[in-house]
Parts: structure tokens; C-alpha cells; sequence
């Protein structure tokens, strides 16, 4: 026995802060093709998550504003995204018309390119980020696995960036883990894992690697179970978090024995 | 006639933006765009593709050549 407390998984802090609001949750909900409202909300509230993203898009007849109060009620604040933007100017707009219907100035800035891959498009990227800072948005930005990226968009002034695991709604996991540990190493606002995950041990191993919080969506919404997967992504974010901060042991080429070799017994 | 969101659409005379919002949400809203049943409302409205602020939906009558966008939250991200 020693002296020091042991970290309880049950007291960790959790906690997130982002533009100086605490998020009681280090896992962001993505709604994205959740097979109905009442589906999403038990998944929602599996997730333990606070903040929830959304889209916007035309108010089709006789369908009214559901989502959003259905959202409010379940204590999410609200992430709108400007998914399907592809230039920096549909991306201002959409972020407008959020701010005007929700009323958060907090946009996911996502402005990506038409060709299969859905990957941002850093020229228009950066210039929506510019445009939309300088009319006091609060921008999350959806960027991809490139550590100069990531420090362009902070040096503009987001208050996240949002580097991708791999192509949205892939599951392919996090392709390139060096990058994203260099770019959470360096970054100075928090780091978001989003797009790509498959299983709640992607979003482990994004905690592991540095970043400060995870966005899931399609690996929760369209698992097979998406209420029993938002339990396990909310576990998996806690044990990457403790996991990372309890520091894990270097990687070795060769086999240390974990059992004394003093003692042992022989036959010969 | 004019656009909305993405199909022709005739106004009735005089018909404002307000009148128009409050009969596709089948809501009643104030003159400030707020819903006289005191819920919350998450729409936006946008003409020739540039925000119309809610408290300037019952001052903004639809014109002919619009092209007038309606946008709520919808599941996404």
C-alpha cells in the first residue's frame, strides 16, 4: 500500500471546457442517420454527451422544427454544422442562417470537397474560418490529420479544431495516429477526434493520443445497437482520458519478463 | 410569383415573411417572431440568399423574384 490516492474512474474529472463554457462530457454526439428521433434521444442520453451537432436544411411541410426542442430537452447545447458546404461562402451563410434559428454563435465548420472523399478543402477552409471569426462566431474546425492545417486554423482564432480519423462515416478508425498526437501535442485550444470511427476503442485511443474530446456519429447511430455503442463510447472516452492520463509504459523491441528470475526452480 | 425553398410559390397580398413562417410551422407567432405558445422556435430565414432577422420578418413583405429559404435543425454531423 502507498500513500498516494488512487484515481477513481468514478471521480474523474470529465469536464471540458470550450470558449469558456464546461461541457459535462468529453464525448460530442453526432445526430447524423440516427433511424428516428426517439432512437436518438435514448442514445444521447447513453452518451452522457452535453453538446449535440446538427445540420440545416429547408423546413420540409408538415415536419416543423422538431429536433431542436427535442435537443433543448435533453440538455444539449447545440453544434450546428455546415456539412455539404463546398465553398467558403455557402459555409458563411449556413453558419448565419445556425446562428439566426438556434441562437449560438458556436458553428462546426466543415467546408469539403465534392469528389467521394468528403475531406476538407484547406484553401476554402481557411477562409470560411477567417470570415466567420471576424463576425464572432465561435468555429470548430473540421480540418484533416495535417499538424500545419491544425495551427493555421488556431492561429485564425477557432476555438477547436476538429482533425478527422479518416473519411466520414468510414469506420476505418484513426489511419494516421502520429499525426494526431502531434497535433494535439501542439495545440493550445482542444483537440476533437472526429470522422471515421468505427468502435468505441477508435475513440479510446484518441483520448490516449492527447486529443480532449471525441465526435461520433455514424459508429453510434448506425451500430446495430446504437444506445448500447453510445454507453460504450462514453466508457471508451473515459478510459482513453485515464489512460492517458496515467501514462503508459514505452514501447520495447524486445521482451521484458514481468516475473522474477531469481528462484526459479529447475529441473536440470 | 417567387421561390420558396426551392418551389414556386404565389403569395397572398401583402403576405409577409412572418405570415409566411408561421403557416409552414402551422405555429401562431408574434409580431417579434416569437411563438405565441412560448416555445422555442429554430428557424431561419434567409432571401436571396441573405439572413432575414426574425424581429424584421413581420416588416418584410415577399416580392415577386425572391428567392426565399427556410431552414430548421435537422439530424446531421
Amino acid at each position: 500500500m502507498t500513500d498516494s490516492t488512487p484515481t477513481d474512474t468514478l471521480t474523474i474529472d470529465d469536464t471540458l471546457t470550450i470558449d469558456g463554457v464546461a461541457l459535462p462530457s468529453r464525448l460530442i454526439m453526432g445526430t447524423g442517420h440516427a433511424a428516428s428521433h426517439e432512437i436518438l434521444a435514448k442514445a444521447v442520453e447513453a452518451s452522457g454527451s452535453g453538446l449535440a451537432t446538427v445540420a440545416m436544411r429547408r423546413l420540409k411541410p408538415g415536419e416543423g422544427d422538431r429536433l431542436f426542442p427535442l435537443l433543448s430537452r435533453l440538455g444539449q447545447r447545440l453544434l450546428p454544422n455546415t456539412a455539404g458546404c463546398h465553398t467558403a461562402a455557402d459555409a458563411v451563410l449556413t453558419a448565419e442562417l445556425a446562428r439566426e434559428a438556434l441562437g449560438t454563435d458556436w458553428v462546426k465548420l466543415e467546408v469539403v470537397v465534392d469528389d467521394g472523399t468528403i475531406l476538407p478543402d484547406p484553401p476554402e477552409l481557411l477562409d470560411a474560418a477567417k470570415t466567420l471569426v471576424g463576425k464572432g462566431f465561435k468555429v470548430f474546425a473540421y480540418t484533416n490529420d495535417d499538424p500545419v492545417l491544425a495551427t493555421r486554423l488556431e492561429s485564425l482564432g477557432v476555438v477547436a479544431v476538429m482533425p478527422g480519423g479518416s473519411p466520414i462515416g468510414t469506420g476505418l478508425g484513426i489511419l494516421n495516429p502520429h499525426n494526431i498526437e502531434l497535433i494535439a501535442s501542439r495545440a493550445q485550444i482542444p483537440v476533437v477526434l472526429d470522422a471515421g470511427q468505427g468502435t468505441a476503442s477508435d475513440a479510446c485511443l484518441a483520448m490516449e493520443l492527447g486529443c480532449d474530446a471525441v465526435l461520433a456519429a455514424s459508429a453510434i447511430n448506425l451500430a446495430a445497437d446504437p444506445v448500447a455503442m453510445a454507453t460504450a463510447f462514453r466508457l471508451g472516452v473515459q478510459a482513453g482520458l485515464l489512460a492517458r492520463r496515467a501514462g503508459r509504459i514505452p514501447r520495447r523491441s524486445l521482451a521484458v519478463a514481468s516475473s522474477p528470475s531469481e528462484g526459479l526452480v529447475t529441473a536440470s | 410569383m417567387l421561390t420558396v425553398n426551392g418551389e414556386d410559390y404565389q403569395p397572398h397580398p401583402g403576405e409577409t415573411v412572418l405570415d409566411l413562417v408561421a403557416g409552414r410551422i402551422g405555429r401562431t407567432l408574434e409580431p417579434d417572431g416569437r411563438p405565441a405558445d412560448g416555445g422555442r422556435l429554430g428557424v431561419a430565414v434567409a432571401i436571396d440568399r441573405a439572413v432575414v432577422p426574425r424581429s424584421r420578418w413581420q416588416a418584410t413583405e415577399l416580392a415577386p423574384g425572391q428567392t426565399v429559404d427556410i431552414v430548421t435543425a435537422v439530424q446531421g454531423g
